[in-house]
């Protein structure tokens, strides 16, 4: 399970490959533990995330 | 219901703290006495004597070769805990034994498992080698903290609250505005929380410890191993410098900041603090100034969260917050946390 905040909204990305924008963590959290309900495999985002480092 | 996680492993103290005499300390509301025995092995049993409760840690109890005697009526234990004199009589009543607890020492510290020892595997300690590594140089502390360890945990998680608490020591504007990556290893239990300033302003904790003076590239990555360790990666270079693609990273100055968090009771911590770096390894003053600041930064935390408790205490199960992207971190830790705490219910009165 990851999810990359990057702008004012924060993107989900489920381990599933499903993924969602949210403009509130909670929200965030609450979809990303009901996987799978709710979960469809990701359509590409047109949003721009702008680049986020991995995490070493 | 607590909030504190059993069946987990915690940081009880230094090991430079424990040596061949009495020491106590309360961790997850257990009081608990160790002493470092003959052969050198930290050993860690109740403190609180079986037959009226005396503790242990207290005077006039006596540590007599690697045997406690009780200051109040002369119970005399050995190290496993088990009772080999009691007074006036001979025989030992078979139940009278003080409960143990499995103890490991590692990378500096003294972790305990609290609760079931059946279930204690050493092996799943977290580590933080930097602490003890011949190429680092290590400074740490521990302060009390009157706030419970959620308290810490959301503080340690979000640092962006460096800019607005720490202004002047680590906090520069940069922090709080710069988006972070937030990761979670759910298999693993860990929470990573990456923020990487490409051009920031170089706080005086860092210009003044590595000699960099111009603007700087600023990694923090966190890695939380729930429910006691914390750890930042920090790593700081000259605007543009970047490690090799191989990883070697020689350019770079590498602080590896450790927490250990450690709940005392339902609504008190221990806050463990250690700084270790990869540079100016014999500089004194370097660990003096990294030990001083370090120090007052977590002092200021202190006096904030023991603000907060109150105020969190006071109003108890209603009260209301508001959760924004900084957040996200913090948000990731407490599920975890309130999973573990979940996970065997073991009611404690708070
Ligand atoms: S309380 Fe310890 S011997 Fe009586
Ligand atoms: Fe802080
Ligand atoms: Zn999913």
């Amino acid at each position: 399970m990851h999810w990359v905040p990057g702008s004012d909204r924060l993107r989900a990305v489920c381990h599933c490959s499903a993924a969602r924008d949210f403009e509130d963590p909670v929200a965030l959290w609450d979809w990303l533990l009901a996987h799978p309900s709710g979960h469809r495999p990701a359509v590409p985002e047109p949003t721009p995330v702008p680049a986020a480092a991995g995490v070493s | 219901m607590t909030s504190i996680p059993r069946d987990q492993w915690y940081v009880a103290a230094y090991g430079r703290e424990i040596g061949p005499a009495l020491f106590s300390r309360t961790v997850c509301g257990e009081s608990i006495l160790f002493w470092r025995t003959a052969s050198g092995r930290v050993t860690a049993v109740a403190d609180r004597c079986v037959h009226r409760r005396f503790p242990l840690s207290e005077l006039p109890t006596r540590l007599v070769d690697d045997q406690v005697v009780c200051g109040y009526h002369g119970f005399t234990y050995g190290a496993d805990g088990r009772c080999v004199a009691v007074p006036g009589q001979t025989r030992v009543p078979r139940t009278a034994r003080l409960s143990t607890y499995p103890v490991v020492e590692q990378d500096s510290f003294v972790w305990v498992w609290i609760g079931d020892p059946v279930l204690a595997d050493g092996t799943t300690i977290p580590r933080a080698p930097w602490l003890t590594a011949p190429d680092y140089t290590t400074v740490s502390g521990m302060e009390p903290l009157a706030a419970r360890f959620g308290l810490l945990v959301d503080n340690l998680l979000d640092l962006s609250h460096e800019t607005y608490l720490h202004g002047g020591y680590i906090g520069t504007p940069e922090v709080a505005s710069t988006p972070i990556t937030t990761e979670v290893d759910e298999a693993a239990g860990i929470v990573y929380v990456s923020r990487r300033m490409a051009d920031a302003a170089c706080p005086p904790f860092y210009s003044r410890s590595t000699g960099l003076t111009g603007r700087i590239t600023r990694w923090q990555d966190i890695e939380y191993a729930p429910p006691c360790l914390y750890k930042l990666h920090s790593r700081i270079a000259p605007v543009g410098c970047l490690p090799d693609p191989d990883g070697t990273d020689l350019d770079a100055f590498h602080v590896e900041v450790v927490y250990a968090i450690t709940p005392e009771t339902e609504h008190t911590t221990h806050d463990f603090w250690a700084v270790a770096r990869d540079f100016a390894l014999d500089d004194e003053e370097v660990s003096a100034f990294l030990a001083e600041s370090n120090r007052t930064v977590v002092l200021q935390d202190v006096a904030a969260l023991d603000v907060l408790e109150r105020v969190v205490a006071s109003e108890e199960d209603g009260y209301q917050e508001l959760s924004i992207n900084i957040d996200t971190g913090g948000l990731a830790a407490r599920r975890i946390l309130a999973r573990l705490a979940g996970g065997r219910v073991h009611q404690v009165t708070s």
